[in-house]
């Protein structure tokens, strides 16, 4: 993950808070701009998706992983190296379905929700972290593997834990065109 | 050690990038009276040398230009044709610069598509399932590397056969697309790539791979 020496020596971090901050910015002034949490959920994951069709090559160049070949070994890059490299948490996978496409990452920590104490009474169905949900699913349709991804659990809510279901579809690129 | 350009294509087959980093310029220009020893005919647009391949002017080059002036096709700067021109012995002496025909874009986007078909051929002729497609394809003057990244963009590099380091150049150019090209909010994924700075750091890590010479990065 290390960049070339021809960079320039700044620092390229910024602060935690900040990014925690603003994600805090985001959802608040969206929850202004939309009366139904629907809405609100709905922008949340486009958002996301737009940014995880772009992550992922970022992803892949970084990490210079192999081409995984099961949705659990998909599952398992997703909860170990990615959770890890872009918000310093890791996951860990359930595999829920017999069928084998169904499987929630379990987040013990969640970085976005440091501030956050519950939702507000009017906005129960409010999935705060949507747009986590939107980036995995982009990044997976970049790679070819259509999904959908939703919160199972969310402790903001009041459950236990906080659970992201991914529930892989039928591959639609099943075509002569069999790109590695 | 020359690397001589770089090419993107993109999922669809499109080209979305290129750069020519050095073309081994193998211009001739001379002077000639009449009667021209050299064979011309024309060819596609241009007018070639058939016959007659003397001095660096070698069969295949093309009429690039008369006198200083570049042709346009098959006609000179003044729109007479080149070939009446040359048979005329009232223009000589002549200077005429022979040369290799530069790619047109059109033609680059030609090819940028046909190697991404080849490419996909590549992997269902081979043997084994799940094989990737064409990596690397060598000839006497050039090799032209490949690399597919698993979102289905191609980087092709094309290089002078004793360069090393080019795998390592391929990953390098993936990090610069995925930071310069896919992080600007205003690039659309799958269109031609128009940033500066992704054209500035390609160019750094271009020189850096070729200062490293046929022994590749770190020696």
């Amino acid at each position: 993950m290390s960049r070339a020496p021809g960079r320039k020596q700044e620092n390229n971090k910024i602060s935690r808070e900040l990014f925690v901050l603003t994600y805090g910015a985001l959802v608040a002034q969206l929850c202004k701009d939309f009366e139904k949490d629907e809405d609100v959920n709905i922008c949340l994951d486009r958002m996301g998706y737009d940014i995880g069709i772009r992550l992922i090559d970022d992803f892949l160049a970084r990490s210079a992983v192999k081409k995984c070949r099961s949705y659990s070994e998909t599952t398992d890059m997703i909860a170990q190296v990615a959770f890890k490299m872009y918000l310093g948490v890791t996951a860990s996978v359930n595999c829920c379905s017999a069928a084998g496409n169904e499987f929630s990452l379990i987040l013990d920590k969640n970085p976005l929700v440091d501030f956050v104490e519950e939702l507000p009474a009017e906005r129960a169905s409010l999935c705060y972290c949507n747009l986590l949900c939107g980036v995995i699913r982009g990044a997976l349709e970049m790679v070819h593997l259509a999904a959908e991804v939703t919160f199972l659990r969310d402790r903001l809510k009041g459950d236990a834990v906080t659970e992201i279901g991914i529930t892989f579809l039928r591959k639609a690129e099943d075509k002569k065109n069999k790109r590695n | 050690m020359a690397i001589f350009s770089v090419y993107v294509v993109n999922k669809a087959g499109g080209l979305i990038y290129q750069l020519e980093h050095c073309a081994p310029r193998t211009d001739t220009e001379k002077t000639f009276s009449y009667p021209l020893d050299l064979v011309l005919r024309p060819h596609d647009e241009r007018v070639v040398v058939a016959f007659g391949q003397r001095d660096g002017i070698r069969v295949g080059h093309a009429v690039l230009a008369i006198n200083g002036a570049e042709v346009n096709g098959r006609l000179t700067a003044e729109g007479k044709d080149v070939l009446e021109f040359l048979s005329n012995p009232a223009n000589y002496p002549v200077s005429i610069r022979f040369g290799r025909h530069r790619l047109s874009s059109n033609e680059k986007l030609m090819l940028a598509s046909m190697f991404h078909s080849l490419f996909a051929i590549g992997s269902q002729l081979s043997p084994e399932v799940g094989s990737s497609g064409i990596e690397m394809l060598e000839t006497d003057t050039f090799k032209l590397h490949c690399f597919q990244t698993l979102t289905g963009i191609k980087f092709v590099v094309l290089a002078d056969p004793r360069q090393a380091g080019i795998d390592a150049l391929l990953r390098k150019i993936y990090e610069i697309y995925s930071d310069f090209a896919l992080k600007n909010p205003f690039y659309s994924l799958e269109m031609p790539i128009r940033c500066e700075l992704f054209d500035q750091n390609l160019k750094q890590a271009l020189e850096v791979a070729e200062k490293a010479g046929p022994f590749g990065p770190g020696s």
